[in-house]
């Protein structure tokens, strides 16, 4: 019983990670001329975003026309009146609210052009738009716990470091965990307290655990990020617990330090989505122009990294700098 | 010194206790440590693992090591009618240049470790001139430290957490000499050096002097700006010997968190250790009190499995019972309850 | 002069104590319509006591108050503003961040809709400071003005609420002389307009010039009422300082000046002094002299001993001790001299009420020791001790705070102080201001015995009798200048009087 549920939950998050296309349209999109309407450039991850979208488009030879907001959303309206105007072949839209969109996504599909929706969800009619690109915290949260489920075969006693209260990331990661592990009888969170997303925090909080508790009791700690995990090794190797085989680990966000803690053993999983948006939208695009029908939601690629790509990984990511 | 003169000569009555001022700091100390003990059994206990001692009461010296240490240094900038806010930031300055300097260079890490505490009394010696000698108020002067402190933190580190691998560095932080982790024995150094630099010297009658009337002082010649900058230089060494355990607490400088908000919990702890922000007379002892008592809030708070969101709101109902009891107004107002109360239960048994 | 003689505002019997103290007994004050009336006396003399009653800050404990021949009771300043009473206060009450417009009419602006009329606010302003000539744009905030100008404007102020009585608490005391004129003109314009102004300053030379009548005061009494070009100087000064010349004249000429000492001048001042604090002074103490520092409150003894003390900087002049010049800026330079100085605000400039007796007897000396030169307790306190039963200050023990002492004892207190320090040149502001008669004495005996002991001393006191008791000369200053030195037969009050009453350039 236990077993084919935690099936079911791993065939979707395959399913969910593997994307497929084909057809009439190149699979990269070669040629094709695409809008995006962007939100704007409030923040470091927002132009992130952006550049990676621009970045891909040059890659797949896409010419995108881009559009900043300014957070503004009749700026973004506008921006889409002219995308039609242009004829576009598709519009990529990272609405910066929900609501209010549906007159100038009806005038996009009066003239057949399809509309992808990224990062942030609206409230428009199913029929107007093509299919939702996002990146969550909640499937982040998802994914740990999915993981977890399957290495301890869904009996786990978990401490839980929290992020910041109330910060999002926090709240929807622990959401999203939760869901999962609610699945099977024998996953329970047994501590939680907050490690403020710092290192010190995930350090003192580990401690504070650990004389509270047997440690012998403790399955797995689910930190809501990597740099409270690794306060919480620390922690654990100076009460002489050994991290990643005494109490398992498992964290989001693949900083390189965790990489780090892999390759030495201490770490057992972290959990990464790409915040590259584009290439899942101009995939949806493709896919759409060559006649397939999409999901309501599409994830966007990424996952769990292992100790066994670690060294690799780490490599690969402090390198760069 | 002057804070544990007062009560012998009047012989012992729980009167002449209670209007001691150690004892209030104390007495909330003791009453948080025991509620702690009914929320957690084995809070008091205490054992010997790969010999190490464990146990809470343990945790609470070490965890609240950096407060401890800030509030020393707080203690004497309030008494001179100053404040430091700039300590949180110092703290990730000081821990940035060290961990820089012992994962990129060939450096002796005791020297590493010096150069880390030398940016510290820097720091203090900034604020120190700007409050001395250019007559910016204190709040203010530190204030500029305090916000551009951990842009300069986060330019030493280049952004990320400078981790290191440093053995010499991280003992700083987790080092163990027989059985007590080694910021446990800079807490008491540092007490112990300045506690002797403030009463064995002139150093601490001229603070209080300067903090309690700045003008009166002048006239009898005191150097109040020198004064002024030994408090400040002092606050900056401290605050980089708390940013040198944080940071080799988790062999890694955390420019954005590492001390964050740290500054208020010390300035708390000088007022709950009765050193009042109007500077004058201080007390160094108490102060320390009430960094423990701070950190015993927060270890009983981490221990209690209440859920995370009550944390804040925990911590802020303790800490204003404990600066309550210290209040003559509150206390005369339960005696004279208390005095009601018996009054009326001799009437009604009478 | 157009004076009327119909009194505006009266006071009949007037009196009011604090504790033991009489700080106004039966005063009869008459204000005239139209009239610049000075209220002259010394510190502590009643007339801010007198100012207070009649602005209704103080309750009187018996007497009358009577604007326009009908008594009146103002319970707080604001009553009194209404009834037409306007007091502008040497510091000025006004908000140096607001306009002068919003100064001028704050708490009774214009309104329009609920809000207040900025437009016709700056309009009413600017025509209310023409009629002064004063010509200045209302919007900017007050504080971008000079201390003249805030003045006048709280002058103009206190003017708009229609006041019937105008007082005005040493108006000129941080004005220059242009600046004087300027007010000197909107005084005259008020009284044409028939308001009664009362002045309160201690400048003699302005009170000749602009006062109509003069009320002296002193000691909470009334001396006398006068028409001001009916009182001579000299008379003026002794009705202050209460003493008749002829009662005191060479009384004192005196056996003690003869005293023999060493005449080598310890201490030497030479041309020492700071444009707008002090005209250039010359001055010497030697060795075991008392030089006595006369002259009204305002005539720049203070600024002398700051001066001299390094508390405020010179710029010229020169300081020589026993030959050798030397150059302070600082106290603690001085105090590495063997300077001291009691100063006269004994609260703020002298003790350290929160530290114990014993920490302030030590305080100086150990200044000038340093940081680690740390005298041991025991030695702390037999200091304290031996200063406690030497200079009889009445304490349980050394560890009492200062801030609980009388005041009399603080005074005694900071004395002990400086001698704690074995000064070699002691200057004391007014040592003696504020205490009772007991500890009065003991101080005085105590300066004689230090200069007995070979100490030299400059003392300042508005006591003239105390001065001719105890000094080997007298300096005598008048508007920040030193006018004249007396030695010998002529230290006598009677002659101090009268070089303090001189006509300037006479």
């Amino acid at each position: 019983m236990r077993f084919t549920k935690l099936s079911i939950i791993l065939l979707v998050v395959v399913a969910l990670i593997v994307p497929t296309t084909f057809a009439q349209v190149p699979e990269s999109g070669e040629g094709l001329t695409i809008g995006f309407a962007q939100v704007g450039s409030e923040s470091a991850w927002r132009t992130a975003f952006s550049e990676a979208v621009i970045a891909e488009a040059e890659e797949r030879g896409i010419n995108l026309l881009f559009s900043d907001g300014q957070q503004r959303q009749e700026n973004q309206i506008s921006a889409i009146r002219s995308f039609i105007a242009q004829g576009v072949d598709a519009i990529i839209l990272a609405p910066v609210v929900e609501t209010g969109w549906d007159e100038v996504l009806q005038e996009a599909a009066d003239n057949e052009i399809p509309v992808v929706i990224v990062d942030r969800n609206v409230t428009a009619d199913r029929s107007l738009w093509v299919t939702r690109v996002s990146s969550d915290f909640v499937h982040e949260g998802r994914l740990a716990a999915a993981w977890l489920a399957q290495a301890t075969a869904g009996d786990c006693a978990i401490v839980e470091l929290q992020g910041t209260v109330g910060s999002s990331a926090a709240l929807d990661r622990q959401q999203g965990f939760n869901e999962v592990i609610a699945l099977f009888d024998n996953m329970e969170i047994v501590l939680t307290q907050s490690g403020d997303f710092t290192r010190t925090g995930g350090k003192e909080v580990m401690e504070s655990f650990l004389n509270t508790m047997d440690p012998a009791e403790i399955c797995a700690v689910w930190a809501h990020n990597d740099d409270m995990l690794i306060g919480a090794t620390q922690a654990m190797e100076e009460a002489g617990v050994d991290p990643g085989d005494d109490i398992l680990t498992i964290s989001v966000d693949a900083i390189p330090d965790i990489f780090l803690a892999m390759s030495e053993g201490k770490a057992n999983a972290t959990v990464e989505l790409s915040p590259n948006m584009g290439g899942p939208a101009f995939d949806a695009v493709v896919a759409y122009l060559n006649g397939e029908t999409l999901p309501d939601w599409v994830p966007v690629a990424g996952g769990i990294y292992f100790p066994d790509t670690a060294a690799e990984e780490y490599e690969r990511r402090s390198g760069g700098e | 010194m002057s804070e544990m003169t007062q009560p012998a000569e009047r012989g012992f009555s729980l009167q002449s206790l209670t209007r001691n001022r150690a004892f209030w700091p104390i007495f909330a100390l003791l009453l948080i440590l025991l509620g702690n003990r009914l929320i957690a059994p084995d809070f008091f206990n205490i054992e010997v693992v790969e010999g190490r001692i464990f146990g809470s009461l343990i945790v609470i010296l070490i965890r609240g090591a950096p407060v401890v240490l800030l509030s020393i240094g707080m203690t004497l900038v309030i008494a001179t009618k100053g404040i430091d806010l700039s300590v949180g930031a110092v703290i990730a300055i000081s821990g940035a240049v060290a961990a820089v300097l012992v994962s990129t260079t060939d450096i002796n890490p005791i020297l590493a470790i010096l150069i880390s505490i030398g940016v510290g009394a820097l720091c203090g010696l900034w604020n120190g001139i700007l409050v001395a000698y250019f007559n910016i108020q204190p709040i203010v002067a530190t204030l500029i430290l305090m916000v551009s402190g951990r842009g300069i933190a986060q330019l030493i580190t280049n952004g990320q957490i400078a981790i290191f691998n440093d053995e010499t560095l991280a003992f700083v932080g987790t080092g163990v000499i027989a059985g007590i982790q080694f910021p446990i024995y800079i807490c008491i150094a540092v007490f112990v050096i300045v506690m002797l630099l403030v009463r064995r010297t002139a150093i601490g009658l001229l603070i209080e002097s300067v903090g309690a009337n700045d003008r009166a002082s002048y006239y009898a010649g005191i150097k109040a700006a020198q004064i002024k900058l030994f408090a400040y230089v002092a606050s900056g060494i401290c605050a980089a010997l708390a940013g040198l355990i944080l940071t080799a607490d988790i062999k890694g400088a955390d420019a954005n968190n590492a001390g964050l908000w740290l500054e208020l919990d010390a300035i708390l702890a000088v007022v709950i250790g009765g050193t009042s922000l109007d500077g004058g007379r201080f007390f160094l002892g108490l102060s320390v009190i009430g960094a423990l008592i701070i950190q015993s809030v927060e270890t009983g708070i981490l221990q209690s499995g209440l859920p995370p969101t009550f944390n804040l709101v925990v911590k802020a109902i303790v800490i204003l019972i404990v600066l309550l009891l210290q209040s003559d107004v509150v206390r005369r107002w339960i005696s004279n309850s208390v005095n009601r109360l018996r009054g009326q239960m001799r009437g009604q048994t009478a | 002069m157009t004076t009327s003689t119909q009194p505006i505002l009266q006071t009949r019997d007037l009196s009011i104590s604090f504790g033991s103290v009489d700080a106004l007994v039966s005063v009869d004050f008459n204000l005239r319509a139209g009239e610049i009336h000075a209220l002259l006396g010394e510190n502590g003399a009643g007339k801010s006591t007198l100012i207070k009653l009649v602005t209704g800050v103080y309750a009187k404990d018996s007497g009358q108050i009577l604007l326009d021949g009908k008594e009146i009771n103002p319970r707080n300043p604001r009553e009194a503003q209404l009834l037409g009473i306007s007091p502008v206060y040497q510091e000025i009450n006004l908000i140096p961040t607001l306009s002068v417009a919003e100064n001028i009419y704050l708490g009774s602006q214009p309104m329009r809709f609920g809000l207040v009329n900025t437009a016709a606010m700056n309009k009413q302003a600017e025509a209310l400071l023409n009629r002064y000539n004063i010509d200045i744009d209302v919007n900017r905030t007050l504080s971008s003005y000079s201390v003249a100008i805030q003045q006048l404007v709280a002058i103009a102020r206190g003017v708009d609420m229609s006041a019937k009585v105008l007082i005005l608490d040493e108006p000129t005391a941080s004005l220059d002389r242009h600046e004087v004129e300027t007010l000197f003109n909107v005084m005259r314009q008020l009284k044409a307009d028939g308001v009664g102004i009362i002045l309160i300053t201690h400048f003699l030379d302005q009170v000749y010039e602009i006062s109509d009548r003069i009320t002296v005061l002193r000691n909470g009494f009334k001396v006398g009422e006068y028409n001001t070009d009916e009182l001579p100087r000299v008379k003026l000064i002794s009705e202050m300082l209460g003493h008749e010349l002829t009662q005191t004249l060479g009384k004192q000429a005196t056996s003690e000046t003869a005293k023999p000492k060493n005449q080598e001048a310890y201490i030497r001042v030479d041309g020492l002094g700071r444009k707008g604090y002090l005209e250039p002074i010359d001055l010497t103490v030697n060795e075991g002299e008392i030089v006595g520092l006369a002259g009204l409150l305002g005539s720049g003894r203070t600024e002398t001993a700051l001066l001299i003390f390094g508390i405020e900087g010179h710029d010229q002049g020169t300081i020589y001790v026993d030959g050798q010049a030397v150059h302070l800026r600082s106290p603690s330079q001085a105090i590495q001299e063997g300077f001291a100085l009691c100063p006269e605000d004994r609260k703020t400039e002298g003790i350290v009420g929160e530290l114990t007796v014993r920490e302030n007897v030590i305080l100086a000396l150990q200044a000038k020791r340093g940081w680690f030169d740390f005298i041991p307790i025991k030695r702390q306190q037999e200091l304290a001790d031996e200063m406690i039963e030497a200079l009889h200050i009445a304490t349980p023990d050394a560890e009492k705070p200062a801030g609980q002492l009388s005041g009399g004892n603080q005074q005694k207190l900071i004395l002990a102080r400086w001698l704690a320090s074995e000064p070699k040149f002691l200057i004391l502001d007014e040592p003696t201001r504020g205490i009772d008669v007991g500890a009065h004495a003991e101080i005085i005996n105590i300066i004689k015995r230090l200069s007995n002991d070979g100490m030299s001393l400059l003392v300042i006191s508005s006591e003239l009798a105390e001065v001719v008791d105890y000094s080997d000369r007298v300096i005598v200053l008048r508007d920040h200048k030193k006018v004249a030195e007396l030695k010998g037969d002529e230290v006598t009050e009677n002659r101090i009087m009268q070089v303090i009453a001189e006509e300037p350039n006479v």
